[in-house]
């Protein structure tokens, strides 16, 4: 599904390259998770397959399609759940999700019910009228995922879907997500839960300074690692356990 | 179609969310409009109707100061105040008091009539109609000096036309005083007239309306268009702040993901803020015809003018909208946006002659102002209020504020895809 060869991206005024030569190929309905501490390239990574950044060198193609020949389709064909909650605060939930579905097309009573639907699911059928500036954290997180899947994207990738959400809404969340992977989307997903990762993705790789140090499905990963009991041990022996603070 | 109705339906949602800044949006301008014309209004009534209290010193007390102070006394717009001391006369507008003191020289009006006289008999020497001609012997009669004591504070066109005008009654007097040496001179009855002393070159002011009445434009014309100018190009800023924090939500991060064109996202921004402007220019209109009067404001002639005025209302409401989404795009915080905003408009607004009449600026800043879009707004409004053109005269305008906004529009999108490639 998603085929990425020696990419590569160098932010203007920086020395050090934020992903280098990287290769990876992502499978149809794979739940791939990047895992790496704060400043290793993941969201710079997603940030180039969705389109938001331009990389220094390499290439990748979704589905067969690039960006440079296929941007509409592409666009159409992606979800992006970014890190920030990307919401309009004085709409209400109904009318961001009215607003953003509509730039995929959707339109009338389809959009209608597909919003209602979605917020039923993710127990939001209370507040579709409310406005977005008077939601908790949780809320928000859930509303930014829905903006995101209205169009029911074949690829969606998730930028740290769940931060800063208590237990129930990031359940309700990853349950919707295993549902929709279940329906045959595909996930890329960032985290720094690598519990929720473990139990989430089907594969991961681990990314340290712009390179997949690592990869593969979460168990035989930890299986591999002596005297680890968990991705997190696999996490702390791989990347080291010194504070990547970065500015 | 359906993108652009969302994204203009959304942005209607954003601004009617935002009371402040639809208050800032509608009631600045009117406070604006109306504080601005009361203000210039008093200026309009000092020209037409306030007296400005002037000193008169009278050191000649003869024909010549008796006529020039008959003449003063005749303007409108000034009131005589007699003194008898030149020293407490200056002294007086010195300190402000008053804005002028006008103190007529010593036997101005003897050494006046001995030098026409001098001069009228001398020429009738020459043409040997004087027998007295011979023994003429020219006396030594030093110049005359009017002094005129001004307020430092006084603004120079007060100054230059009050000269004006005073060098013009002594030239008037100084005529008369000529004719009357010669009647004298060639006739001895002194009923009988010889020359018509009246001035044969008159002006007349015409106005471009259909009758030929003068259009003496108040305050309310003047400041209506100005005015209302400036308060649509103010959209500038809750337009580009509005843009700004787009980026700061990471809504536009969204946007840039999906599927929309970024021309789309900012039709649907214009159709919204082009509204606005007309609403507001509708808004100013209603204040001038309705409001000013009742508040004892000059009111506003729209009749006729409804459809062209709303015209060039259109067009400078785009080229505004078009600075604000150019400045949207570019500026990356609020506080890069608002402060250069509000600057630039208020440069461009200067540059536009809504100060300053384009005329009285220096002949560079001239040039300069016309590559103001709200100057060549403020001149169609002017067209139309004072001018009375049609459509077509109005093409040339329009069609560069059109340029403008489609300009600045291009290079918003551009550099949009520029920055954002991939």
């Amino acid at each position: 599904m998603i085929q990425i060869k020696q990419l590569s991206k160098k932010y203007k005024g920086t020395e050090k390259f934020s992903v280098s030569g990287l290769d990876l190929n992502i499978d149809e309905q794979e739940i791939f998770g990047l895992l790496g501490p704060n400043g290793a390239g993941k969201t710079t990574l997603i940030s180039m397959l969705s389109s938001l950044i331009k990389p220094t060198s390499g290439s990748f193609t979704i589905n067969g399609l690039t960006y440079r020949e296929n941007k509409k389709e592409l666009k159409q064909f992606i979800g992006i759940v970014p890190q920030e909650y990307a919401l309009y605060p004085s709409l209400t939930a109904f009318e961001n999700l009215a607003y953003f579905g509509s730039t995929y097309n959707l339109k009338g009573k389809y959009l209608k019910q597909k919003i209602l639907d979605h917020l039923e699911i993710l127990g939001l059928q209370n507040f579709a009228n409310k406005k977005i500036s008077t939601f908790s954290g949780g809320m928000k997180r859930r509303i930014n995922l829905i903006a995101s899947i209205l169009h029911e994207p074949k690829v969606l990738f998730l930028d740290e879907p769940t931060v800063g959400v208590d237990v129930q809404s990031k359940n309700v969340i990853i349950n919707h997500l295993k549902k929709l992977n279940n329906a045959g989307t595909t996930m890329i997903y960032t985290s720094h839960h690598l519990n929720e990762a473990e139990d989430f993705c089907s594969r991961v790789a681990i990314i340290d300074n712009g390179k997949i140090i690592c990869k593969g499905k979460p168990a035989i990963l930890v299986s591999e690692q002596p005297d680890a009991r968990n991705l997190e041990d696999v996490f702390l022996a791989i990347t080291g356990k010194a504070l990547r603070d970065y500015a | 179609m359906h993108k652009l109705l969302a994204s203009t339906y959304k942005e209607f949602l954003l601004l009617t969310r935002d009371l402040g800044g639809l208050a800032i949006l509608f009631l600045m301008p009117i406070l604006l409009v109306i504080t601005i014309t009361i203000i210039q209004d008093g200026t309009f009534k000092t020209l037409n109707e306030t007296k400005i209290p002037v000193l008169w010193v009278d050191n000649d007390r003869g024909e010549t100061a008796e006529n020039i102070y008959q003449n003063l006394a005749k303007v409108n717009t000034l009131e005589l105040i007699q003194k008898t001391s030149e020293n407490e006369a200056k002294e007086l507008v010195f300190k402000g008091d008053y804005q002028l003191a006008i103190v007529i020289p010593e036997n101005l009006s003897r050494d006046l009539d001995r030098k026409v006289d001098e001069n009228v008999r001398g020429m009738l020497a020459k043409f040997g109609l004087n027998e007295d001609s011979i023994s003429l012997a020219k006396t030594s009669n030093s110049q005359k000096e009017v002094r005129l004591y001004f307020d430092p504070a006084t603004q120079y066109t007060f100054k230059s036309s009050i000269k004006n005008g005073i060098d013009k009654m002594i030239a008037k007097v100084e005529t008369q005083r000529i004719y009357k040496a010669f009647q004298e001179q060639v006739t001895d009855d002194p009923n009988e007239v010889i020359f018509d002393t009246e001035p044969f070159v008159t002006f007349k002011e015409i106005g471009p309306d259909n009758n030929e009445k003068a259009v003496l434009p108040n305050s309310t014309q003047h400041n209506i268009p100005a005015w209302t100018l400036f308060a649509i190009f103010f959209i500038i800023l809750p337009l580009s702040i509005n843009m700004v924090q787009e980026k700061n939500q990471g809504t536009f991060v969204r946007l840039r993901t999906n599927p929309i064109s970024y021309a789309t996202v900012l039709g649907g921004k214009t159709l919204v803020y082009l509204c606005v402007s007309m609403l507001q220019f509708g808004l100013m209109l209603v204040l001038g015809v309705y409001l000013f009067p009742n508040i004892g404001l000059p009111k506003l002639d729209v009749s006729g003018k409804i459809p062209l005025l709303f015209i060039v209302a259109f067009f400078a409401g785009l080229a505004a909208i078009g600075l604000g989404l150019l400045l949207g795009t570019i500026a990356k915080s609020q506080e890069q946006s608002a402060p250069f905003g509000a600057t630039f408009v208020v440069i461009l607004a200067a540059l536009g002659g809504v100060w300053v009449p384009v005329f009285a600026m220096p002949v560079f800043m001239q040039t300069l102002s016309k590559l103001s879009p709200m100057n060549w707004g403020l001149e169609a409004f002017y067209d139309v209020f004072l001018r009375n053109v049609g459509l077509g005269d109005l093409l040339p305008e329009i069609s560069l504020l059109f340029l403008f906004f489609v300009a600045t529009a291009f290079i918003a999108i551009v550099y949009n895809e520029r920055k954002n490639a991939v």
